[in-house]
């Protein structure tokens, strides 16, 4: 059994001028895991997740994934290793339909010029995109297009793309933002069963204490670039620290969800 | 029938027709159908990056190209079979395009089509300077042959003419095949969010510089049918003009699909043909004019109207 972490960064940092967005960032993430990444607003946890997964390049430090060293490396080659990632504002086609997504996604995933060369829309890959589709609940809305979709499923077909790569890590940047507080556990309910099932390492960052508290395992807590806590849910909403710089006004119910946890 | 065979059969009934259209046209009607049907040879190579949100503003060069290799095939090589000359001028024109994809496929937007345009000026001023190609003039393309059978007069019009309509009639084929498959679907994904593409594991630089050997293919391939045709190649065959007249044709023909390209080409050669036949003082105003009303009238190209009318029969 491989014991090293799937994910590793070393003393990962990037600068943008004088200001230090990320700095330092020590973090093992095991095969697994489900890591909450919380912090306020700047406190460097989108950077962070873009320089994890190559969108924007570290001014130091190193980042290892299942041992390997992704500086560097392409979108496309972080994927072939194994990463694949949500956005905050789903990036979706807007000319697609709901299907087409999952069908071009299923088709990316395949990777081999054969498969490349299959007609999208063959039925070997059809019936796939309605597996997946069924599995997120957006059946009923394969045939519309993509723009006349509500944020919140929009914020599925990004997430289901991302799984339909067969992810050993994935990396979601805020899958509830922007989306209702009706909707937000019902959406996260989806995404985790399917997440379960596949048994897949998940990296998020996440505002909502409610959905971290919920659904991580573990909480790597950013405050102003620098990584304040990593530890267990309980453990990490009780530091001091991150009650003060994170929680703030949550921190009494967070504190007593926390203890309920 | 699905609309892949509907396609098909179409392809066929036009190359029947134009088929036919050998044995009863006169030959200067074969000569524009020729340099029409090459014309739209380029255009479906320039849909492939239009559809991927890329104007080439080059093409020319590979245009250009593909003449001067069929043309010099002869004399250098001792080619003289047409097929032959076809198959050197599409490989090297594709060659050289594959070599300028590197750095091509870095681009996008305004770079990228002026950029196309500056590799086009650059052969364009070579051409010029070299005195032994002829230079400003350029020089006379022998006569070729099809399968070493030599033909003269309206037989050797035919013969190209016939020739051209079927390797454009293939390339369409190929085209319209390319574009259902998902690799074809990645070129609009590609102009819609190129950063999604890249992070469900696609490289958009890989698929544009496929697409960007394939366009030059395709040119080079159109470039020595009409020097073979015409018997004549000259630098202006890779003018930044001859690579607009192309973009025209791409515009006009809108990013939806194969017929789009094609009838744009006809529809541009036959004004051309028209306005000069009707109007030679005025030519250019009745093009010009004539071109501006079809784009006013169908902004997303004559490939939308097409579509339109095919879905509301269905």
């Amino acid at each position: 059994m491989n014991s090293a972490p799937l994910l590793e960064t070393r003393g990962l940092t990037v600068r943008f001028g004088a200001v230090v967005a990320v700095n330092k960032v020590s973090v093992r993430i095991d095969r697994g895991d489900v890591v909450g990444l919380i912090g306020t607003n700047g406190a460097g946890k989108t950077t962070f997740l873009n320089m994890v997964t190559g969108y924007l390049r570290p001014t130091g430090g190193e980042i290892l994934l299942d041992g390997r060293s992704t500086l560097g490396r392409s979108p496309r080659e972080l994927v072939a290793h194994g990463m694949a990632r949500s956005f905050q504002v789903p990036q979706l086609f807007p000319e697609m339909t709901v299907r087409e997504h999952l069908l071009f996604a299923l088709a990316l995933a395949d990777g081999s010029a054969g498969g490349l060369l299959k007609p999208l829309h063959s039925a070997q890959r059809q019936a796939r995109a309605a597996e997946v589709l069924g599995r997120f609940g957006l059946q009923s809305i394969g045939e519309r297009p993509v723009n006349l979709v509500p944020q919140g499923q929009r914020k599925l077909i990004d997430i289901a793309m991302a799984l339909s790569l067969k992810p050993k890590l994935l990396l979601l940047d805020e899958p509830t933002s922007g989306v209702s507080s009706a909707e937000k556990m019902p959406l996260m309910e989806v995404v985790f069963d399917v997440i379960r099932a596949s048994g897949v390492t998940v990296l998020f960052v996440e505002h909502d204490m409610d959905v971290v508290r919920r659904y991580v395992t573990r909480i790597l807590a950013f405050r102003d670039g620098s990584m304040i806590a990593d530890g267990a849910p309980g453990e990490v909403m009780r530091d001091t620290q991150v009650a003060s710089a994170v929680l703030r006004g949550e921190a009494p119910a967070a504190l007593a969800k926390a203890g309920a946890a | 029938m699905n609309s892949l065979r509907r396609t098909d059969a179409c392809l066929l009934g036009l190359l029947a027709m134009l088929c036919a259209a050998a044995f009863v046209a006169p030959s200067w009607l074969m000569s524009l159908l020729a340099v029409a049907l090459a014309k739209g040879l380029v255009a479906l190579g320039l849909l492939l990056l239009l559809r991927a949100g890329l104007v080439p503003f080059g093409h020319a060069l590979y245009y250009c190209l593909g003449g001067y290799v069929a043309g010099l095939g002869t004399p250098w090589l001792g080619i003289r079979d047409t097929l032959l000359l076809l198959a050197l001028a599409s490989l090297l024109s594709g060659g050289v395009a594959f070599v300028a994809g590197f750095l091509m496929r870095r681009y996008r937007g305004i770079f990228f089509a002026m950029l196309s345009m500056a590799l086009s000026m650059i052969l364009y001023g070579v051409l010029l300077k070299s005195q032994s190609l002829g230079s400003s003039d350029g020089f006379t393309v022998a006569r070729a042959s099809f399968f070493a059978v030599q033909t003269a007069g309206v037989g050797a019009i035919r013969s190209v003419y016939l020739l051209t309509a079927v390797v454009t009639l293939l390339a369409a084929w190929g085209v319209s095949r390319y574009l259902t498959t998902a690799m074809g679907h990645v070129g609009p994904a590609i102009r819609e969010n190129e950063v999604r593409v890249a992070y469900l594991g696609c490289s958009p630089s890989r698929v544009i510089h496929m697409e960007y050997t394939a366009s030059g293919a395709l040119a080079g391939g159109a470039g020595a049918l009409v020097a073979i045709l015409v018997g004549q190649v000259d630098p202006g065959m890779g003018f930044w003009m001859t690579s607009g007249e192309f973009v025209f044709i791409a515009i006009l023909a809108g990013a939806g699909g194969i017929w789009g390209s094609l009838a744009a080409a006809f529809v541009l050669e036959g004004i051309h043909a028209m306005a000069f036949e009707y109007a030679p003082q005025y030519w250019k105003f009745v093009l010009g004019a004539t071109l501006l009303l079809l784009i006013v009238r169908f902004p997303s190209g004559l490939s939308s109207m097409l579509a339109n009318r095919a879905g509301a029969r269905s």
